[in-house]
């Protein structure tokens, strides 16, 4: 049984606020074999300067230090691509650093922007990422991300990351789902889901009106995970511009507090040591000792069943930003669905449901924007951006993405950047005739979660309403 | 690409050829416009096993290899036993002590989770479909990962260990796993069991 000090579990403090001034999405495609990754990222801050009504020129000028979030030299076939692409956005002199934490790239690049602000070093931060994951075959591509396992132990073991959810998609559909074929269901519903929400994000990769059979019919990638249970592969970036109180309101009338915070785990599943939970807000003493009763299995903690890095994350965030009951404090939330099994895990770790019970936050229409049970707004909907099974994953942008996509909600404007026909039209889209405005009415406060690895790192960002703020 | 990797005298002496080039090719669009080119080429990485040299070998000897903390000072680690092997105990950062775990595995090795995949990366050399499957053993704090060669995987199903030690590649894929009470006659071409 291994423990924390309480050292380790302090409450991460920021020394100074910090403010999302502003940030932008490039499109996402699987493949742009006629743009360089320099254009993508350009668009991605192009984007940014239009949503404050500035230019890239005037926005430079404040910027004072910069992140890069790129997962995979391999991919791109170029050592330091982050210098590439400074130096292409014009920004020398100033410092940059690239930063690299598998599926979390994008969450952690905007830790450490956040950081370089909370600290005093610099006013106001790029933090950019991007992934290209189009220049070797589909197959090439799995074997990089599987360069992601331990090359010695698990790599060589069909070179598949699919393989590594997919045992824990076993497990917990053994333990919490109690091998009902009602649970596999649920998994199949957050594709339908998510891929759904795409249709209506100009952005998005892979739009797609399915059904839950058709996922369950989908072929089998690593059992039990099937093709549409599973997120893309991409290309593309996302930006985001962080600075302290007196730049943000400089530059918009209308910045938000972010906070991010991480946490992390062993690479190897095989590694973990049983522990005790650690406990959210919103979770008490005794609340899981009947655990292993109610669950045979499901008090090895956390087994595979559970993602101790997601948990850290949320303990430290929740507790930065004065979140204490996710579901009544966020108004939504953006998951890292990399799988529809480490969706479901993840809204345990973080609090939304109990542990053993993630299946209910989708089987009650919770996590919807309308609920299709009530016909209500859903209490808090997810991954209205489609996610990364509908929207996109290119690695180093998806986290940054995600946090942008809160962004808009928290600003009354998702349904201005999504809606806009010049938008669909310049990404050479039809917007759909059945489009729809995902606007979470009254959003103040979001969440975004970011994944690394079978739960290496994982971050939660959180971005409020300064009029809305919990922590004082 | 006919090459050698020795060490002497504490360096890697190399032979033969670690790499090749080929001619690129431009890459156009429908209209020709060139958008691109392929960059190819071949390479041979080399790679230390380090401390864990000892597992490796072991696999190939038909032995399963694992450590355990000695550190009576360790708070948390103490008499932890680990597999996969770890050169140093997680918790005090001491030198672990290796220990043969091969009867542990025949005598308790059991499936934990598993998954069934016909697709891989590039680079695989396993058989399709790949079963990988979850081992838990009796004393032991951590789940190895690894692959079964005959029958069908299913959670709490007993499983022993057998060994590619009659022609070694000194990977991690010289260890695969068969039911318990899987004959001789029936194992896999090149793989032995220790029970």
């Amino acid at each position: 049984m291994i423990t924390f000090s309480e050292q380790q579990l302090k409450t991460p403090k920021y020394m100074r606020d910090v403010y999302l001034v502003t940030g932008g999405n490039s499109e996402f495609r699987r493949a742009f074999p006629e743009k360089r990754t320099e254009e993508l990222c350009i668009e991605a801050l192009q984007e940014a300067c239009d949503y404050i009504n500035t230019t890239p020129q005037e926005l430079k000028k404040h910027i004072h230090s910069c992140y890069y979030g790129h997962f995979a030299d391999h991919f791109g076939d170029q050592l330091l691509g982050e210098a590439v692409i400074h130096d292409r956005l014009g920004l020398d002199p100033l410092g940059n650093v690239g930063i690299k934490t598998g599926g979390a790239t994008g969450g952690s690049t905007l830790w450490e922007a956040s950081k370089a602000v909370a600290s005093g070093y610099s006013d106001c931060v790029l933090a950019m990422g991007w992934e290209r994951m189009d220049e070797v075959p589909t197959d090439e591509g799995n074997n990089y991300i599987a360069s992601a396992a331990d090359k010695d132990w698990e790599t060589p073991l069909g070179h598949i990351y699919t393989g590594y959810y997919a045992v824990m998609a076993q497990r917990y559909w053994q333990i919490f789902g109690k091998e009902e074929d009602s649970f596999r269901r649920t998994m199949a519903e957050i594709a339908v889901k998510n891929r759904g929400y795409a249709c209506h994000n100009p952005f998005a990769q892979a739009p797609l009106k399915i059904t839950v059979d058709d996922v369950i019919a989908s072929p089998v990638v690593a059992f039990p995970l099937r093709a549409l249970d599973c997120c893309l592969m991409s290309v593309g970036a996302a930006c985001a511009i962080l600075a302290d109180e007196e730049t943000a309101y400089a530059l918009t009338d209308t910045p938000q507090l972010i906070y991010v915070a991480a946490g992390s785990h062993t690479l190897r599943v095989a590694d973990r040591r049983n522990m005790e939970i650690p406990l959210l807000p919103n979770e008490t003493k005794d609340q899981y000792k009947d655990l292993g009763k109610e669950f045979p299995g499901g008090d090895r903690y956390p087994g595979f069943t559970g993602f101790l890095a997601a948990r850290m994350s949320a303990y430290y965030g929740y507790r930065m930003a004065g979140v204490v009951d996710p579901t009544r404090d966020l108004d939504l939330v953006e998951l890292h669905d990399a799988f529809t099994i480490s969706d479901i895990q993840t809204y345990e770790d973080i609090g939304i449901r109990p542990y053993g019970l993630g299946r209910t936050y989708v089987e009650s229409g919770d996590c919807y924007h309308t609920n299709p049970n009530t016909k209500a707004p859903g209490k808090l909907p997810a991954n209205l951006s489609g996610g990364l099974i509908g929207c996109m994953h290119a690695v180093g942008a998806t986290g940054i993405m995600q946090t942008i996509e809160c962004m808009y909600h928290l600003h009354g404007r998702h349904g201005e950047i999504h809606g806009d026909e010049r938008r669909w039209e310049r990404f050479g889209k039809q917007k759909p005739a059945d489009w729809e405005d995902l606007q979470v009415e009254g959003a103040n406060r979001a969440l975004a979660i970011s994944h690394a690895g079978v739960g290496s790192h994982v971050t939660a960002t959180i971005v409020v309403n300064p009029d809305h703020r919990l922590d004082k | 690409m006919p090459y050698s990797v020795d060490v002497v005298r504490g360096r890697y002496r190399l032979r033969g050829e670690f790499h090749s080039i080929e001619r690129n090719q431009p890459i156009r669009n429908e209209a020709g416009k060139l958008c691109g080119v392929t960059n190819p080429r071949r390479l041979v990485h080399t790679h230390s096993y380090g401390g864990e040299h000892e597992f490796f070998e072991g696999v190939a000897q038909g032995r399963l290899i694992g450590t355990r903390c000695d550190n009576a000072d360790c708070e948390v680690g103490y008499q932890s036993v680990f597999m996969p092997f770890r050169i140093h105990c997680p918790d005090c950062l001491q030198k672990t002590t290796s220990v043969d775990l091969t009867e542990v595995a025949n005598r308790s090795a059991t499936i934990h989770s598993f998954m069934i995949t016909e697709r891989t990366g590039a680079f695989n050399t396993l058989e399709k479909p790949i079963k990988f499957i979850n081992i838990e053993f009796e004393g032991v704090c951590t789940i190895l990962m690894g692959y079964l060669l005959c029958g069908e995987p299913a959670i709490g199903n007993r499983v022993v260990p057998i060994f590619a030690s009659a022609s070694p590649t000194y990977t991690i894929l010289d260890l695969a796993w068969v039911p318990d009470g899987t004959s001789a006659s029936e194992l896999p071409k090149g793989f032995s069991s220790s029970k």
